[in-house]
């Protein structure tokens, strides 16, 4: 009887399967306020750097030397900065530079460093042990920003260059990171067993290993688009980053530095924005974890 | 269980001749490598449709022997022969065809599924890889097999996480009968279930013997599991096969006292307190394995002599081996 | 349930526990009663999910945080416990009550020598010199078999082997001579040489020191190795209590029987093993009527719908409409169906969890 009862139950539920997996996987992110409210937020962002020429009310380059250090206003939403030019349109344009800087040199780190990760833990042995692992530790050894910084130098100035020297010292991180969660996923039984079905090793690291290790892949991820964003800041405001007088929050916030008893306005937007950006990216990331995580309810 | 002898025949399926497995421990700048055979000296056969029993207490090395056997964990030395032909000296390829034949099926119902995976992508996979039926019969072949198990269809589209102990351990089943092998290797398979599940599990697997006419190896640390599935059963012990023999025959006479002693180590509801032979001790690391014969410092009926000289595997009687000096 | 005329060391009376989440209350255990009588082992077995490690959890005052006594009794030489603020408890734990795990290793800090786990032990309890606890310690590693105790005492738990470790463990539980002793599943990662090496060790040291134990088993080669008294529990509920004795000759209850069936015997030869079929149902999910009515071969209707309440005799209590005086005028299931734990291949009848 107990069975029957359950037959019907499951055949009414399951008629599309491909369908219900979607539906309960958008349910759980539903679910999770928080997660949603990070997701809204991270697409209103890339939302205002997409359509920056139309949402901004000035040019965020042109200098009104009538409206210096202006406090935010209804004219100048954000106040001014020390050139006169509009702090809420340079926010808005610099949106798109350091999104850019954070999601691209997030992806160079995640492109390069999980395959490494994956096949070095996966294979072992004494290019594993000591040329990858070594390696890793002499540039997990430097500050990153010491050797973004030299990255940047030798390929020069500029967004794209400093992205990829971001990108490249932020790999590491990922090789560990990933190299671990292989070592420890690849010794479980259902590794072994799926050697012992004969699939290839090609199949295990992609099939069976690389969506064990989503979750703390999406943790690590979010908090180095934050470090991203913040390490191009830092080299913008040394100058090889974003060239001046093209805005980004970073050289924003590097420029009200020198203002911070004057004109406070002028770091406080770009900082908040920043920091808004990091915590919904992460709150994103945290529920897209969750949601791809078959256990969670 | 024993099978009616007619369908066991003397053809063997697997030959181990000499099969070792050494594990290489610490080592570096200061530090002298220390060697822990976990599995040294084995030779044995699997006969065609027989269930071989492998029985011993942990860190005797019944799983690693497994492991090796199936190439697993490769191993140090040793010949293993399926059908005639040397799994060891394999390459990758041929190695991944091969185990399309022998399957193996572990202890952990928990870990032993992918838990990203559902039931049906899981085995579809393995289905898929070693091209058992068209993809358009894919579906319905994996169903089916689900269904023989004893579970519903449905399971197909559900995540391990989803299942009970017992059912887990079906899909298990389900995923090692995928391929329609000769061969599986039981590693402690019931030991994770409650009595009643076991049971069920237990004559689903002879259930599935018969029909698909299997061999298994079945390796447990249960005596009693064991002397209730095999035909024949092998008694390890730090790595040795101590005693060897049809399981009616090592139940009734076991000849090695320490397979005496580990029959009467076993709690049994059937009778009243008997009485034990209680063992000295605990078993040796196998980092420092005894001189001589490897049980003596356990033995109730060590001498001098058992200190010095390793016993052979021989035969006490007929299709009855044990290594001990004193074994009649 | 039953009572005698010896001075009991426990009683625990319709004990209720359940877990809260947010909303919801699941209740686990439904009404548990025993006695244990000084110097008696009573062995509570059951297969995972019974309910027979949160029934000495809620003695020990050792409930997780979202666990909750509904209501029940539980006096320890009378005194009840259920009202008891942590800080007694703690005063109780390890002293007159101790406990013993199935996993030693994590119950030890591997930090710290195991001596010197045991002497803070002893001094929480009692008013001793470091130098007088050490030597309680030495005493209870010759006491418990610990081979060169005066040195062991000096030891890491990893140096030493399994069964050493559990051991230890009994050692730690008695050194402040407890007046009873809670053993969950104390051999189960055990192997059976060194199990037997246990379990005769808890029957020597029961008789030498004079107390009771409570010995929580999924396995009944154990139950029948140690108990007095034997407790079987399905689905959170006692559904037979009595002697060992009585229980291995003549089990009542058709669970009882089914177990004591799907065992694989060393004797003899079985073609196939006798099942029970199906799983235990989920806490949430319970049948309304008879807990195991869904998977008993002897159901009638009645039982799928009613409670069955305590049957059977005096001594030998069980719960289970086949003993009652109703038995038979309840109505057979249509068709002669039953869900008997026959040898026929194993259906499938667990539900899928969801």
């Amino acid at each position: 009887m107990e069975q029957t009862e359950n037959l019907s139950v499951q055949t009414t539920k399951v008629q599309n399967p491909r369908l219900r997996m979607l539906k309960t996987m958008l349910e759980r992110l539903w679910q999770n306020k928080l997660a949603v409210f990070g997701g809204v937020v991270t697409f209103l962002l890339i939302f205002t750097a997409l359509f920056a020429t139309w949402l901004a009310p000035h040019d965020p380059t042109e200098q009104n030397y009538s409206a210096v250090l202006q406090a935010p206003s209804s004219e100048y939403w954000f106040g001014t900065d020390n050139l006169g030019r509009d702090i809420f349109s340079r926010v808005i344009y610099g949106a798109q530079v350091s999104l850019q800087a954070g999601l691209i040199s997030v992806g160079i780190a995640l492109i390069i460093g999980v395959p490494i990760g994956l096949i070095s833990g996966y294979y072992r042995g004494f290019i594993d042990e000591y040329i990858i692992m070594r390696m890793t530790d002499a540039m997990l050894s430097i500050p990153a920003l010491v050797l973004a910084l030299a990255l940047a130098a030798v390929l020069g100035a500029g967004l794209t260059n400093a992205m990829i020297a971001i990108g490249l010292v932020l790999t590491p991180n990922f090789v560990r990171l990933i190299r671990g969660e292989v070592l420890a996923h690849r010794e479980k039984e259902y590794v072994e067993a799926g050697k012992a079905s004969g699939i290839s090793d090609f199949s295990i690291i992609l099939k069976h290993i690389l969506p064990n290790t989503i979750a703390p892949i999406m943790v690590q991820a979010t908090l180095a688009i934050a470090a991203a964003i913040i390490v191009e800041a830092s080299l913008s405001y040394l100058g090889l980053g974003t060239q001046p007088p093209n805005p980004s929050w970073g050289s924003m916030l590097a420029t009200g530095q020198g203002y911070l008893d004057s004109a406070p306005w002028i770091a406080l937007f770009p900082g908040a924005l920043i920091f808004i950006t990091v915590i919904s990216i992460n709150l994103f990331g945290d529920g897209i974890r969750d949601m791809l995580d078959p256990k969670m309810k | 269980m024993a099978t009616p002898q007619m369908e066991q025949s003397t053809e063997n399926l697997l030959e181990i001749k000499g099969l070792k497995k050494y594990f290489e421990l610490g080592g570096g700048l200061f530090k002298q490598k220390q060697q822990v055979k976990a599995v040294d000296d084995l030779t044995f056969n699997v006969k065609k449709g027989e269930t071989l029993g492998i029985v011993g207490e942990s860190g005797c090395g019944k799983s690693t022997m497994g492991r090796a056997l199936l190439q697993l964990q490769k191993p140090t030395s040793g010949e293993v022969y399926y059908e005639g032909q040397d799994i060891a000296q394999l390459n990758g390829k041929q190695l991944r065809k091969l185990r399309k034949d022998i399957q193996i099926i572990f202890q952990d119902p928990f870990a032993s599924l992918n838990p990203r995976m559902t039931v049906g992508a899981m085995l579809t996979e393995i289905v898929a890889t070693h091209e058992i039926v068209p993809k358009k019969e894919r579906q319905s072949y994996v169903q089916n097999l689900l269904e023989e198990v004893g579970l519903k269809a449905e399971a197909y589209w559900k995540y391990p996480h989803e299942f009970s102990g017992g059912q887990r351990q079906r899909v298990s089943i389900a995923r090692a009968l995928a391929v329609q092998p000769k061969l599986i290797i039981c590693d402690e398979a019931v030991s994770a279930l409650d009595v009643s599940v076991q049971a069920q599990v237990l004559n689903l697997l002879q259930k599935l013997k018969r029909k698909h006419q299997l061999t298994y190896i079945f390796i447990s640390h249960d005596l009693s599991v064991v002397k209730h599935i095999s035909d024949r059963v092998g008694v390890m012990y730090l790595g040795k096969m101590v005693e060897l023999a049809d399981e009616d025959s090592i139940y009734e006479n076991p000849a090695h006292p320490y397979t005496q002693a580990l029959f009467s180590a076993i709690p049994d509801i059937t009778e009243d307190h008997k009485e034990r032979i209680q063992l000295k001790g605990d078993v040796p690391s196998p980092l420092n394995v005894p001189t001589g014969c490897r049980f003596h410092t356990r033995c109730p009926l060590a001498t001098e002599y058992c200190k010095q000289a390793e016993p052979a595997l021989e035969e006490v009687k007929e299709h009855h081996l044990a290594a001990c000096h004193y074994a009649e | 349930m039953k009572s005698t005329s010896e001075e009991n060391q426990l009683q625990v009376h319709g004990l209720e526990v359940g877990f809260k989440n947010k909303k919801k209350y699941t209740q686990i255990l439904n009404g548990v009663s025993f006695n244990v009588n000084k110097g008696e082992t009573l062995c509570i077995v059951g297969e995972s999910g019974c309910g027979k490690s949160l029934t000495s959890l809620s003695i020990m005052g050792l409930l997780p945080e979202s666990g909750e006594v509904r209501s029940g009794e539980i006096r320890f030489e009378g005194q009840e416990l259920t009202n008891r603020s942590m800080k007694e408890m703690s005063k109780i734990r390890g002293n007159e009550i101790s406990m013993i795990f199935q996993e030693p290793m994590t119950s030890l800090n591997p930090v710290h020598t195991v001596g010197k786990q045991i002497i803070e032990a002893i001094r929480i309890h009692r008013n001793v010199s470091k130098k007088e606890a050490t030597e309680r310690v030495v005493e209870m590693f010759e006491l418990v078999g610990i081979p060169s105790p005066r040195e062991r005492v000096h030891n890491y738990p990893h140096e030493m082997s399994g069964g050493m470790r559990q051991r230890v463990m009994i050692a730690m539980a008695l050194a402040c001579d407890p007046k009873l002793l809670i053993a969950d599943e104390p051999t189960t990662a055990l192997d059976v040489t060194i199990q037997a090496q246990i379990l005769d060790l808890l029957n020597e040291l029961k008789g030498d020191l004079d107390m009771s134990i409570v010995m929580i088993t999924h396995d009944l080669g154990v139950v029948s190795e140690m108990a007095d008294q034997v407790l079987v529990m399905y689905a959170g509920e006692v559904i037979e209590y009595t002697d060992s004795k009585s229980l291995f000759e003549n089990p009542k209850h058709p669970y009882t029987q089914g177990l004591i069936a799907s065992i694989p015997k060393l004797q003899g030869k079985t073609e196939e093993l006798p099942v029970i079929k199906g799983a235990v149902p989920n806490p949430d999910e319970m049948p309304s009527g008879c807990r195991f009515s869904t998977r008993c071969a002897f159901a009638k209707q009645e039982c799928f719908d009613q409670s069955p309440q305590e049957e059977g005799t005096e001594a030998h209590p069980v719960r289970c409409w086949m003993y009652s005086a109703e038995w038979q005028q309840m109505t057979p299931l249509k068709g002669g169906e039953s869900n008997g734990y026959t040898t026929d291949g194993a259906v499938d009848r667990e539900p899928i969890r969801n």
